[in-house]
């Protein structure tokens, strides 16, 4: 079970990132998790979105460079150390994490995070054995 | 071939016929053109001085500066009511070199053009889109003369209006594109995002007007599924014309019955051997309105005489290598464009479109070359981002020897060209 995520080439120049932000407005995209990550010349924008095919049809027409791929979502209890028990349990495994990150919103007493892998199905399954939650693209529309 | 006897004369005759012709140029010179009797005898020249071609040696350089210093008209050598048409340079330094023609001048021109369409494969039946500007520059009524004097079906576009070029490039069935590779390239970028090439009859390009690559040139040929071909000319000397492939496409073949060609050290003024990289300067031979002497053109080639397999026997150029105006000199090292041009167009992820920015900081110069990331597949990791940068900026070190900064911008964000492509911001 896995989440997409889009992933946007945003140059290091003023206005830039706003552009990619009204590109989101006007299609009515609602984020469900941001991350942006830059060096200093360019800087790369993930998001997850409810319907990535859409989000990322408006970015090709507008000749943004975007690409989809696949990531793991975990549901973790909101409270201190859960962040450190999921990846604690990836390291053990051996498995090395390229970036994570947290969604915008929460449930109840729940937080949700990203996790980039190179393998998701064999981390999903480390993660499960050790009772953590994985959620799926349903979960993501409802949040 | 077009003047298939002429095209294919002995080298010897060649040369007999170029000397009979700069002698009358010469003559004509002395007689009709104050301004460069005036800048012969002051470098000590006189009429009786020159004898033979070989004679061409002792005399001085013509340059753009003459144009300047005699603008708009005091280089002609005829009156003006025999002038039929006036050209020009683009002029981005200043006012333009004019360029000025007789009906003899025309007629002459209508033929060269034909001799480079024709060595390009060029026939009556096709159908050609002149897709380069129709206006000052040589380009766009040069070529169309020349195609309609052959016979073939001239689709009159001029440059710009992108989506209407390729409208009537697939509604007419435009068989050969005449445009300036620049456009060429944006034309057939354009061409491959509508995936329309295989409604295309396109299977020629002649392109002119600026140097370009043969990376550049594999591009356009990928894109649009043709052969291209290159052709070179300067308003100065008449226009395109001066030299084109023919189907071998190892070197331009230079129309020696009218010109005759010389490749320089730009820094000494001494002739250099055949096959050794230089300037060319390049004397007309037939003009009428504008002759001129040892003309330096600025541009960076070199010559052979090796008989070429297509049977002509005129002398082949290089493709140029760049204008020696368009070098620029980054830290001591010389660089020219079409250098970097030939790194990036072959590299993936990239777009084919650039931009060169040279700025001082402190004491030191430096090249900033900015391409457009368009392959999104690359963005799962910095490291990727990192890869590409790293890679371009050591290919364009082993071959400059010199360390660039490169920087991924957004598509669309680097300019494009109709026209000649200007890749190089110097902030200097």
């Amino acid at each position: 079970m896995v989440i997409e995520q889009i992933s946007v080439f945003v140059e290091n120049k003023q206005g830039a990132l706003s552009e990619i932000l009204a590109i989101l407005a006007e299609g009515q995209v609602d984020l469900r998790a941001i991350s942006i990550a830059d060096t200093s010349d360019f800087g790369i924008l993930r998001m997850i979105v409810p319907d990535s095919n859409n989000a990322l049809a408006l970015f090709k027409a507008k000749g943004v460079t975007a690409s989809k791929t696949e990531v793991t979502g975990c549901k973790l209890p909101d409270e201190p150390g859960a962040l450190y028990r999921v990846l604690k349990t990836l390291c053990d495994a051996g498995i090395s994490v390229e970036y994570i990150y947290a969604f915008i919103t929460r449930r109840d007493e729940d937080a949700y995070v990203i996790v980039r892998v190179e393998d998701n199905a064999k981390a999903q399954d480390v993660l499960r054995a050790a009772g953590h939650v994985i959620i799926g693209p349903e979960d993501v529309k409802s949040l | 071939m077009w003047q298939h006897d002429i095209e294919t004369m002995p080298r010897e005759r060649i040369r007999a016929l170029q000397e009979e012709r700069f002698l009358k140029t010469w003559n004509h010179i002395w007689d009709h053109a104050p301004a460069q009797r005036g800048i012969l005898r002051g470098a000590g020249i006189e009429r009786g001085d020159v004898t033979t071609l070989a004679d061409i040696s002792k005399l001085p350089f013509t340059d753009k500066k003459a144009f300047t210093d005699n603008y708009p008209f005091g280089l002609f050598a005829v009156p003006k009511e025999e002038i039929v048409r006036l050209h020009g340079t683009s002029g981005t330094t200043g006012k333009p070199a004019m360029g000025a023609y007789t009906a003899g001048d025309m007629a002459v021109w209508k033929d060269l053009i034909a001799r480079v369409c024709a060595a390009a494969g060029v026939t009556k039946s096709d159908l050609a889109q002149v897709s380069f500007g129709y206006g000052l520059f040589t380009g766009g009524f040069g070529l169309h003369q020349g195609l309609e004097h052959m016979g073939v079906c001239v689709l009159p576009m001029s440059s710009g209006q992108t989506e209407k070029q390729l409208m009537m490039m697939r509604d007419m069935g435009a068989t050969v594109l005449i445009s300036t590779p620049s456009y060429a390239l944006y034309l057939s970028e354009a061409v491959r995002e509508h995936g329309i090439k295989d409604r295309l009859k396109l299977r020629v390009g002649l392109f002119g007007g600026e140097g370009h690559t043969p990376e550049m040139a594999a591009q356009i040929e990928e894109n649009l599924g043709i052969t291209a071909t290159s052709n070179y000319g300067l308003c100065e000397l008449t226009g395109p014309g001066v030299s084109g492939d023919c189907l071998i496409r190892e070197g331009m073949h230079i129309a020696e019955d009218h010109f005759y060609a010389e490749v320089i050290d730009p820094d000494t003024g001494a002739a250099l051997p055949e096959g050794e990289m230089g300037e060319l300067v390049v004397t007309p031979l037939s003009r009428e309105a504008l002759p001129l002497i040892r003309y330096r053109t600025k541009d960076i080639t070199r010559l052979t005489y090796e008989p070429c397999p297509c049977g002509r026997t005129h002398a082949r150029m290089a493709p140029t290598l760049g204008r020696s105006d368009d070098m620029l000199i980054i830290r001591g090292v010389n660089v020219f464009p079409s250098q970097i041009e030939s790194v990036l167009i072959r590299q993936e992820h990239i777009g084919p479109h650039y931009l060169l920015v040279v700025r001082r900081e402190g004491v030191m110069d430096t090249l900033e070359v900015q391409v457009e990331l368009i392959d999104g597949s690359v963005l799962e990791s910095y490291s990727m981002l990192e890869r590409i940068r790293n890679d371009i900026q050591s290919k364009i070190k082993d071959i400059l020897g010199l360390t660039v900064k490169v920087s991924l911008v957004a598509p669309q964000t680097i300019e494009r060209f109709m026209g000649k492509a200007r890749r190089v911001k110097d902030e200097r």
